[in-house]
């Protein structure tokens, strides 16, 4: 009986002591963050996605709290509801942000960029790119093996099966940049989302000369020019055989649409042209 | 008998080809020879559309220290510099030469008389090398002038001559053994006067008795060269295996061979070096094997770099009805065609016809950890481990557990019982990793 009650106490007094030890310890090494940081975090979504370029939420917190202003900083998962939380907390300005959405610039899908040969490899876009130039004859196009797929944390983008391209979804979507990285053929871009989620674009990224792509795709960009001599507003770029709409001065008029003669330039969300009769 | 001690695998030999005599491969319409198709940078081109050009006459110049000379292989009009598909698998620049008549250069000597003596310098020697476009021939293309211009400090003090042909189905090494050993014997005595070695051995597997057996009868005329026969082991003609296979010596991680006073030289090399130096010819055609189960004439072709590859199939036979998978190279590090507009590169060996059913991947299955991807390995990596990093991008682990001494042998992916693709993971990683550490000295 003795040797048990003996046992308890010099335990209570053990942990008693080490307790009291670790309070001051800790009260002594106890690092000193500035409130709003947790706050902010608070108010982040989450996800730690890196798509502010900043590791972590906390790190974007950390980051908003020693900036001067919020003019670079954008939380793309939250947008502009999250920013204007976090300019609150802050005391700060909030700032203004274009939505912008992800966008595939390949339209090769089977019918239109038939395949030359069979992949017999691992199915990952990166591993492929790195052993050549892909199943059809233009080398620059979509794999089609779903690395931007697995990238996606927000169920926003997927390879749809009978085309083996990637589609995006615009709703899930939230910018955050990683099928952008996961490409390994740079075939995705983030661009303005536009007015009415509207937007056009060049569908295709080959740098070919044109003869030489017309046999392996019949939507691929042949860097003709016509697009850039029909634009008003110069909005349209060429280099390398290829054209690229600037969206910060493409007015949607869809003029350089109608002109491609390899249909290679894509509108979204616009309302179908009436057929003239 | 000899052979490297670490790893290493033993494969079926499929050499349909050998003893087969070489044939001169018809001549095409248009060559179209790539500019950029060796380790190192492109060669820029020196002649534009409509230039008339001669055999042997230069076209390309090398961009810089690691690269190479590109000459002329037909005579005739060029065409157009533009790009065109390579084994690679990628559109690369590409001189596109219409083909008139096969009119050589004036100063080459196209007489088959052996020269034995050896009247230039050394260094004369190695400037005759690095103007002819001379690269690594038995696949990988190194320019051979880097080789044989070791850094300040570094001296070699034996030269290992590769007669292995280690991969199945190739045999142009072994005929050309066969058919030019004098002149191969004569391009190793002026290789030993360039780099100043007093010591020459020849590595020949043991399935080229008669090949052995030719080469030790010349070689007796010869001062300084041994005929090594070797233990027939996959991968045996990489560099560091075959230097300790023949002298036991071995290259320590990230350095070169001249690290253990060594340097190394594929027979096909030493005879482009003996017909630059000796006949002032540079390098422009070279011995392809076509061959597979199924094709019909199997054979050693001498073609002209720029050649397409459907040309010389035509005349192998045509392209066999069960065919799968076309690889130029060997089966083994071989790369696949998505075409036969191929043309023939300095590094193409062969041209290999695989039946479908043996060209599908099986099906990947788990790990099991039977460690005989281990076991096998020739540069003593764990490729089970290697894979699994690559997976996860774990760069920085991968480059500690020396990613880049991989040879990309494929002895890993070939023993896997669960048929994973460990090499192509690998080759990901490496190639990732290269990357990294390229931009880390560009930064210094």
């Amino acid at each position: 009986m003795n040797t048990i009650i003996f046992s308890i106490l010099t335990l209570l007094v053990i942990s008693g002591i080490s307790s009291v030890i670790l309070f001051f310890i800790s009260r002594k090494f106890q690092v000193f963050e500035d409130q709003n940081i947790q706050e902010i975090e608070s108010v982040l979504p989450a996800a730690n996605c890196g798509g502010c370029g900043y590791p972590s939420c906390h790190g974007f917190a950390l980051a908003c709290v020693n900036a001067e202003n919020l003019e670079n900083l954008v939380c793309t998962v939250g947008g502009l509801p999250t920013m204007k939380k976090v300019a609150h907390i802050l005391g700060k300005d909030s700032n203004i942000i274009h939505p912008t959405v992800a966008v595939i610039h390949c339209g090769g899908n089977c019918d239109l960029r038939p395949r030359i040969n069979q992949y017999d490899g691992v199915g990952s876009c990166a591993i492929a790119h790195n052993l050549y130039g892909g199943e059809t004859g233009c080398t620059w196009g979509c794999l089609g093996l779903g690395d931007c797929e697995v990238s996606c944390k927000f169920d926003a983008l997927h390879i749809n099966p009978e085309t083996r391209l990637p589609e995006i979804d615009e709703e899930k979507c939230t910018s955050c940049n990683a099928c952008v990285i996961a490409c390994p053929k740079l075939i995705i871009e983030l661009r303005n989302k536009g007015l009415k989620s509207r937007r056009i674009f060049v569908n295709c990224v080959n740098k070919d000369k044109g003869e030489e792509i017309q046999s392996s795709c019949n939507v691929a960009c042949i860097g003709c020019g016509k697009c850039v001599e029909e634009c008003a507003f110069d909005a349209i770029l060429m280099a390398n055989n290829l054209a690229y709409i600037d969206s910060n001065k493409c007015t949607l008029c869809r003029k350089c649409v109608a002109v491609c003669p390899t249909h290679a330039i894509l509108e979204i969300n616009f309302p179908t042209k009436r057929v003239k009769e | 008998m000899k052979t490297f001690k670490m790893g290493g695998i033993h494969l079926k030999e499929y050499k349909f080809s050998a003893g087969i005599q070489i044939q001169t491969a018809s001549i095409p319409q248009q060559a179209i020879i790539p500019l950029g198709h060796y380790l190192g940078g492109p060669s820029l081109p020196v002649v534009q559309k409509g230039d008339k050009v001669k055999v042997g006459q230069m076209i390309g110049q090398a961009s810089g220290f690691v690269s190479a000379n590109v000459h002329a292989s037909v005579s005739g009009v060029v065409n157009r510099i533009d790009v065109h598909l390579d084994a690679s698998g990628y559109k690369v620049p590409s001189v596109f030469i219409d083909v008139h008549g096969d009119e050589w250069l004036e100063t080459i000597d196209k007489s088959a008389e052996i020269k034995r003596e050896c009247t230039l310098s050394s260094a004369e020697i190695i400037k005759r090398i690095t103007d002819y476009g001379i690269v690594g021939l038995g696949g990988a293309t190194f320019p051979t002038h880097v080789k044989l211009l070791p850094p300040p400090g570094k001296k070699a003090n034996v030269l290992i001559v590769n007669g292995v042909e280690c991969e199945p189905y190739l045999t142009c090494d072994h005929q050309l053994m066969i058919e030019k050993g004098e002149e191969i014997l004569v391009g190793v005595t002026i290789l030993m006067k360039a780099i100043d070695v007093k010591q020459a051995i020849v590595g020949i597997e043991n399935n080229k008795k008669d090949a052995i057996a030719l080469m030790q009868k010349l070689a007796k005329t010869f001062v300084g060269i041994e005929i090594l026969p070797l233990q027939v082991q996959y991968p045996q003609g990489g560099e560091k295996q075959l230097i300790d296979a023949t002298i036991g010596r071995q290259v320590p991680t990230g350095t070169l061979p001249i690290e253990v006073e060594a340097v190394v030289q594929n027979v096909a090399t030493v005879f482009a070096v003996y017909e630059a130096v000796q006949k002032n010819k540079p390098l422009f055609e070279r011995i392809v094997t076509i061959t597979g189960k199924s094709l019909k004439n199997h054979g050693n072709f001498l073609a002209r770099l720029g050649t397409p590859l459907a040309n010389i199939v035509e005349q192998a036979g045509g392209v066999p009805e069960d065919t799968g998978k076309i690889v130029a190279g060997g089966p083994m590090m071989g790369r696949a065609l998505s075409s036969l507009e191929v043309t023939v590169a300095k590094g193409t060996s062969g041209v290999l016809f695989i039946p479908t059913l043996e060209a599908a991947r099986k099906n990947m299955q788990n790990c099991i950890r039977c460690t005989k991807c281990v076991v096998t390995c020739p540069m003593g990596l764990e490729p089970f481990l290697l894979m699994s990093q690559s997976e996860r991008s774990m760069w920085t682990e991968m480059e500690n557990e020396r990613v880049m001494d991989c040879i990309e042998c494929g002895c890993c992916s070939f023993a896997c019982p669960s048929n994973r693709p460990l090499l192509d993971h690998i080759r990901y990683g490496k190639s990732t990793v290269g990357k990294i550490i390229r931009t880390r000295q560009a930064k210094k």
